[in-house]
């Protein structure tokens, strides 16, 4: 982008790619060189690449606090969703089957839902992004799979899944905890879930897929004959350990980065806060740690963006300016949030408190001359 | 009630066209925003709640485009 700053790059879009943790570097290094032939044979270097996909397995099944066989890779956090929420429609007992999803889920869930065939309820959610329990009740029933994500991508609000799925009936829960893992512990309540690795620090290209031990998940599309019968296709083992590396790291550190993160991300609450006319959006106390999302009233966040990007700061935005025809972010506009000048800060496990003070004292400036 | 042409404005164009014409209404009067950009149906009562005013709800003009319309409050 522009060249007319001095100031080295902050890059603030964590929850689109967090950088590679550098446990994640050293197993993948590592694993390039022993871990390329077939797990399913039975030679010498097979059984190299196996022990290394069975211990990526493990570590991912420790981290999060579930049975290794529950642990299926995929690739990429899309098709873990698709694979377990369609997974859970095509086991439902009877053969019918309806999807309840919140207003604010990802668009991988939305897109199995449209692509699923079955009923589909949509549940609203209130200001700050959470699910309407009663609403949630009322859109299910014993036919029905639920799909809830465990904290927003987009403003970082946790869902209080116990209470929902509590609500849910004889639901089946599907989960995507894409946005979370690793950050905030798994919630305990589902018979499926998913999980993005390079949203944690891992490489990209590796999904988590959590199937419950006996839930009754059938598989959506055609089989294999690989390792997991849950998955198709050779399997990356070196990129499956990077990412199990990773996320043993990133749980392993996660009490004091959460507790710092946390504290950053007030910080730019505060800030943007502190501007005439600005939405800072987002429940701010039960919210992923790293993750803050304000728009800017009369301001075209594309341009926003492009200015912070001017100075240094990249930042992903909800907004769609650019055309009349471009629809805004769906989780903005399901909360009732203005969806122009649309602003998402999220922290990478190396920003700072200097990188912080900079975006904070930056912002303002920023917004008054696109005012102005 | 005033009504403002905002068809082929791009967000945040009409909002910001809501905001300096909003004073030539009385207190309880009514402005309609006509705007065919899809962000304006979020953004006007987003808007509303932000300023203090009432979103009235969402009608149609003659050839169609969606009009949005406000009461003043303050």
């Amino acid at each position: 982008m522009s060249e007319t700053s001095s100031e080295p790059t902050r890059y603030l879009d964590a929850a689109s790619s967090e950088p590679l943790h550098p446990a994640a570097r050293a197993s993948l290094l590592a694993a390039l060189d022993v871990g390329y032939a077939d797990p399913r044979r039975l030679h010498h270097d097979a059984r190299n690449a196996r022990l290394l996909l069975d211990n990526a397995r493990a570590v991912v099944a420790e981290s999060l606090g579930v049975r290794p066989d529950e642990v299926t890779f995929t690739g990429s956090g899309t098709e873990a969703v698709h694979r377990g929420l369609l997974g859970l429609v095509r086991g439902r007992p009877g053969g019918t089957a309806s999807i309840a999803h919140s207003d604010v889920e990802h668009s991988a869930v939305l897109h199995a839902a449209a692509w699923s065939g079955v009923a589909t309820r949509v549940v609203p959610v209130d200001r700050f992004g959470r699910v309407d329990p009663e609403a949630l009740h009322e859109a299910c029933d014993e036919t029905t799979v639920v799909a809830l994500q465990a904290a927003n991508h987009e403003v970082g609000t946790v869902q209080h899944l116990p209470a929902l799925t509590g609500a849910a009936q004889q639901a089946a829960v599907f989960v995507d905890a894409c946005a979370s893992m690793g950050r905030l512990p798994l919630p305990r309540t589902w018979s499926a879930a998913a999980g993005s690795a390079h949203k944690w620090g891992g490489p990209a290209g590796v999904g988590v897929l959590l199937v419950r031990h006996r839930a009754p998940w059938v598989s959506p599309f055609p089989a294999d004959d690989r390792v997991d019968h849950r998955a198709t296709g050779f399997e990356n083992v070196p990129a499956a350990l990077a990412a199990a590396a990773a996320l043993q790291a990133v749980v392993a550190e996660r009490d004091e980065a959460t507790a710092r993160q946390h504290a950053l991300v007030d910080r730019v609450r505060a800030a943007a806060a502190a501007i005439d006319d600005v939405d800072v959006l987002g429940d701010p106390v039960d919210r992923l740690p790293h993750l803050v999302t304000f728009s800017v009233l009369y301001v075209n966040g594309e341009r926003l963006v492009a200015e912070l990007d001017r100075r240094g700061f990249g930042v992903a935005s909800g907004s769609a300016c650019t055309a009349s025809t471009l629809e805004p972010s769906r989780v903005l506009a399901a909360m009732g949030a203005l969806t122009h000048g649309n602003v998402r800060v999220s922290l990478t496990r190396d920003t700072t408190a200097d990188d912080v003070e900079r975006f904070c004292r930056a912002l303002p400036e920023v917004v008054a001359g696109l005012r102005s | 009630m005033i009504e403002l042409d905002c068809r082929g404005l791009l967000c945040p164009a009409p909002v910001i066209e809501l905001a300096r014409r909003i004073g030539e209404v009385e207190v309880g009067g009514l402005v309609a925003v006509v705007a065919d950009d899809v962000a304006a149906r979020y953004d006007v009562p987003a808007w509303c709640r932000m300023k203090e005013h009432e979103y009235v709800g969402e009608g149609a003009a003659p050839d169609g485009v969606p009009r949005y319309v406000v009461r003043r409050l303050v």
